[in-house]
């Protein structure tokens, strides 16, 4: 599953699960009459076969394809499907997904819009996961597995969620918001096979600081649990309950703690579990008061032969990162962006994880830091760079050096973000050249329209080069000084992209149209602050059904350019979504959100959602 | 009441009359009287119709740098999320070693909303900014306006109260802005007819 807490939207398949079931074997009575007639159960047979095959066929694309055949593809298919993935919640209702796919085992469901992590999409917008569970708890009795990302999700549903489903065994929720800590005490206590509670970056706040006990609600005895994720909880756990949790749970391979969990206690958790894999540390500090725990600390990181993963660092006590240093050569994964620390004190750690895979890291640890990244870590697939700073004004940390030190280092890298305050074309341009399997390249120049600072040029040459070199590329994300020669170059050598975001670029439609026109692959689009009008929202017509949605803010497009795509596209579902309400009549819009949808407009929307 | 020298050092108001001068506050003076004399105007007292909250500190206080920059803080940019912002904004003052780096972040809690936001008040210059941030904010939830939020009870839907430092809940607007940022832990969205008469003990 996800690593790192990843909140990626661009590689759906890694949220998909691993499931092959046994196909229902499907005997009907036999013919009355057989004179003339076909051998009997020939067309039984033919399904039956055809459903043994589709068993091993697991990815949704693939199932979505076979299910195009014919209808009796499209029956077996829908029959035998165990894993459901829904890109977007409104795309289609639970009556109707409940009605084709009879014995769905695993659901994957995604609702709000990316761009709502910052604050874009107003709160109350949707993506209710009530009307789901309601409508799952008496259809999916063998229901395992439920993955939920940007969804609203209320504690009365984790309720019914963790009493409906007896062989219920896996939660991950990613971005949500909506529940308090009594959802998680309903899920603990009553799931009584949870093997993971995974809550990745959701907004879990209690009304009074102290929540409820969930820790305790766990069932007595020995557990399954083999992955328990609650960095983002933002309240206190009972660390007795905590602790004997995890000295009961022999299979438990992931355990990420939340920053009330100090290195004192730390040490206890992981003396318990020495078989961990993955490990996320509370705050990687003492708390007032508790005395220096260095040694034990160390001691049971020595003791943690398996550790290949490990994130948290909050807070981080500088003296305590030696502690992690005997596990650094087995780590395939780091997770250091909460950990402000320096140069130095990155050397010693990072130097000695030769295996590294995947890191992010803060901007403190500046351009010298990366250079020593780009040294060791000969098999780095991801990095991530986040600013310590995040406005534009700061002044940068890292810079064009430090991308060219990974490029040049790095050669295997598969997929970077990167947070700076300018970059040159030439720095870009190296990385096109010296990393080939790039898949994912985002790039975030935090000063808007910021041009090349060595040619003062925009970084259209840059972006392009990308596009150009990088021949797998299915995620971009540009920013910087971009006229419509960069979209251009999308466009044109763009083929794989699947993602793309947009902020502060491009100098009118002609822009956008490259893109649209471009682009075959093009599922997910979305634009902010960008000169895009009415003619570019309309040449996309011919490609929109193909997408899975379109965001555009703060653009030039217009209340009737929005109208014509919804008169022209009667299976789009295009939402405006205004800032004011008295904006009735204004002509440049606030926000534009349209997706394609089997189940036309939806009938929750807030009052300051209009649906064209 | 101890009198808080801190708050008033970091406020420098010379709204009224000076603070040497004993003043009651006449039920429509227009300016605030500085509670840290002592008399806090708790919930029971809706009097002041008229918004003192409307003033606008114009002397520099403690904080040149980044707050004055020219260009606008843009919603959503850089595009980080807001809980990882959040980690970092204490850290930033201390590695900075200039005061004034933080962010002041207070949860907003609505009546009848399932949820909580957390904002950042040195966002807001003024109650007026307050205002249209929370109203963006919560709009889902409520049918009414909060164009009168700044005037306690009487007429308005909506009133906002905060728990200052004491543990008090009062009504938002009665203070200088500065003074408030300075004093506010959490605020609390509850409908008018909910903010007359609200004991202390709310």
């Amino acid at each position: 599953m996800l690593e790192n807490g990843d909140c990626d939207d661009g590689d759906d398949d890694r949220c998909s699960l691993n499931t092959c079931g046994i196909a229902q074997p499907n005997y009907r009575p036999a013919a009355a009459s057989l004179v003339g007639l076909p051998p009997p159960f020939s067309d039984q047979v033919l399904e039956n076969v055809l459903e043994n095959v589709l068993c091993f066929l697991t990815c949704h694309r693939d199932r979505n394809a076979a299910s195009l055949v014919c209808k009796s593809w499209f029956r077996a298919e829908a029959q035998t499907r165990l894993e459901l993935f829904i890109g977007n919640c409104y795309a289609v209702s639970p009556a109707r997904a409940i009605g084709r796919f009879r014995c769905i085992q695993s659901l994957v469901l995604k609702g709000k819009p990316r761009f709502a992590d910052f604050n874009l999409v107003p709160l109350g917008w949707g993506a209710r996961f009530s009307p789901w569970i309601a409508a799952m708890a008496p259809s999916y009795p063998s229901l395992q597995r439920i993955c939920l990302k940007r969804m609203t999700v209320a504690d009365a549903d984790l309720v019914i969620l963790a009493t409906s489903f007896p062989s219920f065994r896996d939660l991950t929720l990613i971005c949500c918001d909506g529940f308090t800590t009594a959802g998680l005490a309903a899920v603990a206590e009553n799931c009584r096979h949870l093997r993971s509670l995974d809550l990745i970056e959701n907004d879990v706040e209690d009304e009074d600081d102290d929540g409820v006990d969930w820790m305790s609600c766990f069932p007595p005895g020995k557990t399954c649990l083999e992955s328990l994720v609650f960095d983002c909880v933002g309240c206190a756990v009972n660390l007795e309950a905590l602790e004997s949790l995890v000295a009961r749970s022999p299979s438990l391979w992931r355990l990420r703690v939340n920053d009330y969990i100090s290195v004192g206690r730390l040490f206890r958790l992981m003396a318990r579990a020495p078989q961990l894999t993955h490990l996320g540390t509370g705050s990687f500090s003492s708390f007032d008061g508790e005395g220096d725990f260095g040694d034990s600390l160390e001691s049971a990181f020595m003791a943690s032969k398996s550790l290949v993963c490990i994130s948290g660092f909050r807070d981080l006590a500088p003296e305590y990162l030696p502690s992690i240093y005997p596990v650094c050569a087995n780590l395939i994964s780091l997770n250091l962006s909460y950990a402000l620390i320096t140069t130095d004190q990155l050397k010693p750690v990072i130097t000695r994880c030769h295996n590294l895979q995947t890191f992010w890291v803060l901007d403190s640890v500046l351009d010298e830091g990366l250079q020593m990244v780009a040294a060791t870590c000969k098999n780095l697939r991801e990095l991530r760079v986040f600013p310590l700073d995040a406005t534009e004004d700061s002044e940068g940390s890292v810079s064009d050096v430090g991308l060219v030190a990974i490029s040049e280092g790095c050669k295997k890298l598969q997929s970077i973000l990167y947070f700076c305050q300018t970059m040159t074309n030439a720095a870009v341009i190296a990385m096109s050249n010296n990393c080939q399997d790039l898949v994912v390249f985002r790039l975030c120049i935090m000063g808007r329209h910021r041009p090349d600072h060595l040619t003062g040029e925009p970084m259209d040459e840059g972006f392009g080069a990308i596009v150009k070199n990088c021949k797998k590329l299915t995620r971009l994300a540009v920013s910087g000084l971009l006229t419509d020669k960069a979209f251009a170059y999308i466009g044109k050598y763009g083929k794989l992209v699947r993602t793309l975001s947009v902020a502060f670029a491009g100098n009118s439609d002609l822009g956008l149209r490259y893109v649209l026109e471009g682009c075959p692959k093009l599922q997910k689009l979305e634009i902010r602050d960008s000169p895009f009008g009415d003619t570019g929202l309309l040449s996309g017509i011919h490609h929109y059904y193909n997408m899975r949605f379109l965001w555009m803010s703060s653009c030039k497009v217009s209340l009737k350019g929005c109208k014509e795509v919804a008169r022209r596209l009667p299976h789009m579902v295009v939402e405006v979504i205004r800032d004011r309400l008295e904006d009735d009549n204004s002509v440049a819009m606030e926000k534009l959100y349209m997706y394609r949808s089997l189940v036309g407009p939806r009938n929750d929307a807030p009052p300051f959602v209009k649906l064209l | 009441m101890i009198i808080d020298t801190e708050n008033l050092r970091a406020t420098e108001l010379r709204l009224g009359l000076p603070g040497a001068d004993e003043e009651a506050p006449a039920p429509a003076a227009p300016a605030p009287d500085r509670p840290a004399r002592g008399c806090k105007r708790l919930m029971t007292e809706t009097g002041s119709e008229e918004s003192g909250s409307k003033i606008e500190i114009s002397e520099d206080d403690r904080a040149p740098e980044a707050r004055v920059a020219s260009k606008a803080q843009v919603v959503g940019w850089p595009p980080i999320r807001a809980n990882r912002k959040n980690v970092f904004q204490g850290r930033k003052a201390e590695a900075e070693a200039a005061g004034g780096g933080g962010g002041i972040y207070v949860k907003v809690s609505m009546d009848g909303a399932p949820y909580l936001r957390k904002i950042d008040l040195k966002l807001y210059k003024s109650y007026e900014q307050l205002r249209e941030a929370l109203e963006d904010m919560f709009k889902c939830f409520t049918s009414g306006d909060f164009s009168s939020v700044t005037v306690g009870g009487g007429g308005s839907n909506y009133a906002v109260a905060y728990e200052d430092k004491d543990g008090d809940w009062m009504l938002v607007g009665d203070v200088p802005w500065r003074m408030f940022m300075s004093s506010c832990k959490r605020l609390r969205i509850m409908r008018g007819s909910e903010a007359k008469g609200l004991s202390p003990n709310s």
